[in-house]
């Protein structure tokens, strides 16, 4: 049904009421009579033996109602912090997983590692009481440096060489082979920068225990409360998941790095229990800098063996993924299952080989950030792809042609493990053609040049998988987790209806876009449809907001849950009406019965579904509310192009961006405002990380990007307004046709920054962030 | 120490510590959550309020500067069904996402049309806002919102 408000409609958003008039309620806007407020001992080194921690002064503090130190947790049965995928290295062991203790007991082993919990009457007499803590550190020589990290002092004592693993993919004697015969090889040096995720909201929890029933409520800034919660329950052993309500009330952004079960809100939970009341913590940026999940951090080398004509006959990439101090939650997946099997692209290179080997340093943990693994991929795809462009003297885009995988090849499976189901590469670069004017590139260069200034143009053909799946196979591979998504679709007595959903938004706008689908699918006022989610009290198990999978696998949930509410709807129709079942048709929020003029209204089926006078209770139930798991058969795979031109003073070494295009085939959109805004954001933060972010540890480990103050955040007037618009080919394997839309920004552009850099400079490469000063020195020293 | 302070037109007469920041007047004592904190070096803007007439971080203003002072904040500028214009421009051109610098990107932006000759272009929007981090919109649609509300506050 086609309305204002269905399916192809940029409809506004239900969430912005409250957000625009300060009426969102974020976790620290929760707060409960009595509660107690705690602050985090951290680590002041990288690396160091704790070798006592007196907390007599900090209990002896006024207002310090208790502390928890690591031993503390450990004799209170807390379990250690678990990685939820196990992958294997060549040689088919298990990967290294080091112990990962909430808080430290014996080592620290990055700045900011938590080692004690204070908690006081007030969050000033919590920071008194962890000032007073008395701990006596041995500092060790820190690792930092991830090249030579497998050579350096061992971190762990069971990860010999700071190995978490050595891990392979593709087929190393065909990828040889087709060395053998290349007639040009290109070959590659390149770091992927260490980025720090920084979600505007930073990282919270309350914890409260009920003395009376013996359950537990947190509150926390997660982005899959029910993953929250079976860590917390399994691993950790708080206590049984029944027992243990996990709410994710707004979350204020996550991109990934709420994701995970950290050390803080595992010890706000347990500590809550201990004492009795309700404790509260609210993460400072400076701790999030510190202690959240950061991202990418990889040291490649990349060959692409080439025909004369431009084929490419084979990839063979060798990676260094730094996993930082520990094992987050999902690290071990991200440099493997969502980086090799990308390496393919949009190309149809018959062999592949990647090989990754994860290594430990004294840094903080690095897990999944916007892209998680397919930025890297794509960086390399796309870096290696344009400079053997320019040094076959072919056309960029000519090149990136001749190697597409072509519509009629698909379902296509690649060399490295995927098959992707559906695409057109040709239709969105030529988009991205048409709207970056790149015929006329060569005059606004030559315009640049006579204003003294260099210009640049750079694609990047990306593709991404998304709506990590299926189950089956993922766990196969060593996932912990299912993949699968629940929706549940009420409705009402009076046919307005609710719908509780597995997916977790924070920002991503599902009360609007799920409502959107109900509309269309059951013809219920949009107004009257409502979302709820985050919550382990209201959905049944689910798997939670991550990998661009809200739309694709919650969606197709919820569809599943509608076609079954539609089913029912049909029975009952057919009662009410005295017809055929086969002869109900359900369109535009009317059950019609075919060939004649009788007719329901879903209002008029759902309130007999809920006082059943006319109604075949003897072989139907009354009521009409459907849930449905959804485990979708394959990866989506967006993809696009993104086109990026630049000017770059050689004066100052500003890189200015002059225009950036992103043209993304997405499936079907069922709201183009949102998507469109999630594109932009997107780019936002892969532009950041071209231009202008950047984690940087000193060699004896300290973060010295560790405020807003050192650590270049995109702001307004960084960034240029973006060009945007799709190509559509439907997913052929959900019900909705749709792939994701939420990373596609942060994948693709970061490598077109980078290829319109280089073609300025006229160099191979240059560093990631092109900061003016790294842009300045490579103008002076032909770059690398 | 007592203040008082007028906070969305209501008279308030409050004993806070000395080192106590307008920030967590409002939030803790009255209970007025629309205004975040986001960072720790007045660098993200979640916080910023009016204080008479004019757009401060309200981390970096103590309890004590703001005595005799009217603050406006988010919750004082609009309600949903009448919203202020530069409210119903972020609704409009979807300039928020996850919802947690827009209180203190509203704020900004209000100040900064009000400041204006009403002659304001994308640059200088974007200039104006480099005080206010986002993370989810990549500015692209706050940049047009401001802009539209320009023309109708």
């Amino acid at each position: 049904m086609a309305t204002e408000t269905g399916i192809g409609a940029s409809v506004k958003r239900k969430e912005d009421a409250r957000f625009i008039t300060g009426a969102g309620r974020y976790t620290d806007d929760v707060g409960q009579h009595g509660q107690t407020y705690a602050v985090f001992a951290r680590s002041p080194y990288a690396r160091a033996r704790l070798n006592s921690l007196d907390t007599a002064p900090a209990l002896a503090t006024e207002g310090v109602v208790a502390v928890f130190t690591g031993a503390d947790l450990q004799a209170g049965g807390v379990g250690d912090l678990p990685c939820g995928w196990m992958v294997k290295s060549k040689d088919g062991s298990d990967m290294i997983q080091p112990p990962h203790p909430p808080l430290a007991v014996a080592n620290v082993n990055y700045v900011g590692e938590p080692y004690a919990i204070v908690i006081g009457e007030t969050l000033d007499a919590a920071r008194n009481g962890a000032e007073a803590l008395d701990a006596d550190f041995e500092e060790l020589t820190a690792v930092v440096d991830l090249a030579s990290a497998a050579e350096a002092d061992q971190i762990h004592e069971t990860a010999p060489n700071n190995q978490a693993y050595d891990w392979e993919l593709g087929d190393k004697a065909a990828t040889d082979a087709a060395f053998a015969e290349a007639h040009h090889v290109t070959s590659i040096d390149i770091v992927n920068n260490r980025l720090i995720p920084n979600a505007i909201e930073p990282r919270a929890a309350l914890g409260e225990y009920n003395e009376a029933s013996g359950d537990y409520t947190l509150h926390t800034t997660s982005q899959n409360p029910h993953l929250e919660r079976l860590v917390l329950a399994a691993f950790v052993n708080i206590a049984p998941e029944a027992r243990l309500r996990v709410i994710s009330p707004d979350v204020g952004g996550g991109f990934g790095s709420k994701i995970f079960v950290y050390a803080e809100e595992t010890a706000v939970i347990w500590a809550a229990g201990q004492i009795r009341r309700p404790v509260k913590w609210r993460a400072e940026r400076s701790e999030s800098f510190l202690a959240d999940a950061h991202g990418r951090d990889h040291v490649t080398r990349a060959e692409l063996a080439l025909a004369d004509d431009g084929r490419f006959l084979g990839l063979r990439v060798k990676t260094k993924a730094n996993m930082g101090a520990y094992l987050s939650t999902f690290a071990s997946s991200v440099p493997t299952y969502l980086y090799g099997t990308l390496l393919a692209g949009q190309y149809k290179t018959p062999a592949i080989y990647v090989e990754v080997q994860s290594l430990f340093t004294n840094t903080a943990p690095v897990d999944a950030y916007r892209g998680a693994g397919r930025p890297e991929a794509t960086y390399v795809v796309e870096r290696i792809v344009e400079t053997a462009a320019r040094e076959m003297g072919i056309d960029p885009a000519e090149l990136r042609r001749r190697n597409f995988i072509e519509p009629g090849d698909f379902p296509y499976d690649t060399p490295v493990a995927l098959t992707y189901d559906t695409g057109d590469y040709e239709a969105s670069l030529s988009r991205a053609l048409e709207h970056a004017d790149y015929a006329g590139f060569e005059a606004r260069k030559a315009a640049s040049e006579q204003a003294g200034r260099k210009r640049g143009i750079g694609f990047s053909c990306y593709i991404e998988a998304c709506g990590l799946a299926p189950s089956q196979v993922a766990i196969s591979l060593g996932a912990g987790v299912g993949l699968f998504e629940v929706g549940e679709v009420r409705v009402d007595v009076t046919g307005s209806v609710t719908v509780v959903t597995g997916s977790h938004s924070h920002g991503q706008s599902h009360e609007t876009t799920f409502a959107q689908i109900i509309s269309d699918k059951l013809g219920v006022p949009f107004e009257n449809v409502t979302v709820l989610h985050g919550d382990t009290g209201r959905s049944d198990y689910a798997l939670g907001t991550y990998g661009s999978r809200s739309l694709a696998v919650g969606g197709s949930a919820i569809i599943k849950a509608t076609d079954k509410i539609i089913a029912k709807g049909k029975r009952i129709a057919a009662h009410m009406l005295e017809a055929d079942e086969d002869a109900v048709e359900f369109e535009d929020g009317s059950f019609n019965v075919a060939d004649s003029n009788q007719s329901l209204t879903f209002a008029e089926v759902a309130f007999s579904a809920y006082v059943p006078q006319n109604y075949p209770l003897e072989d139907l139930e009354p009521g009409l509310s459907e849930k449905a798991f959804y485990d979708p058969p394959n990866f989506t795979y967006p993809a696009g192009a993104h086109i990026c031109e630049v000017e770059i003073d050689p004066d100052t070494g500003v890189v200015n961006i002059e225009r950036f295009v992103a043209v993304d085939d997405f499936g079907h959109v069922i709201n183009p405002m949102i998507v469109e805004g999630q594109v932009h954001g997107g780019l936002a933060q892969g532009i950041g990380q071209a231009l202008l972010e950047h984690g940087v540890y000193d060699e004896s480990g300290q973060l010295i990007s560790g405020s807003y103050m050192d650590y270049t955040m995109p702001r307004a007037d960084d960034l240029p307004s973006f060009t945007v618009d799709t190509t559509v080919t439907p997913c052929t394997h959900n019900p909705l046709g749709v792939k994701g839309c939420g990373e596609a920004g942060a994948i693709g552009s970061t490598a077109a920054v980078m290829n319109a850099v280089t073609d300025a400079l006229g160099v191979k490469d240059v560093p990631m962030p092109a900061t003016p000063e790294t842009v300045w020195r490579a103008m002076r020293n032909g770059g690398n | 120490m007592e203040i008082k302070v007028t906070v969305n037109g209501t008279a308030h007469s409050l004993d806070v510590p000395d080192n106590t920041l307008l920030v967590d007047v409002l939030r803790e004592r009255l209970g007025l959550t629309g205004t975040h904190v986001g960072c720790d070096t007045s660098q993200c803007g979640a916080c910023v309020v009016h204080m008479d007439g004019s757009a401060v971080k309200s981390c970096t203003v103590l309890a004590g500067q703001a005595d005799g002072a009217e603050v406006t904040t988010i919750e004082g500028i609009g309600r949903p069904d009448d919203l202020h214009p530069m409210q119903a421009a972020f609704r409009e051109n979807h300039a928020l996402q996850c919802g947690f610098c827009t209180p203190g990107m509203i704020m900004s932006a209000i100040d900064m049309v009000q400041k204006s000759d009403g002659a304001l272009d994308e640059q200088a929007v974007r200039d104006g806002l480099e005080g206010n981090l986002c993370r989810c919109t990549g500015y692209h649609n706050i940049v047009k919102a401001v802009l539209s509300a320009q023309d109708s506050m």
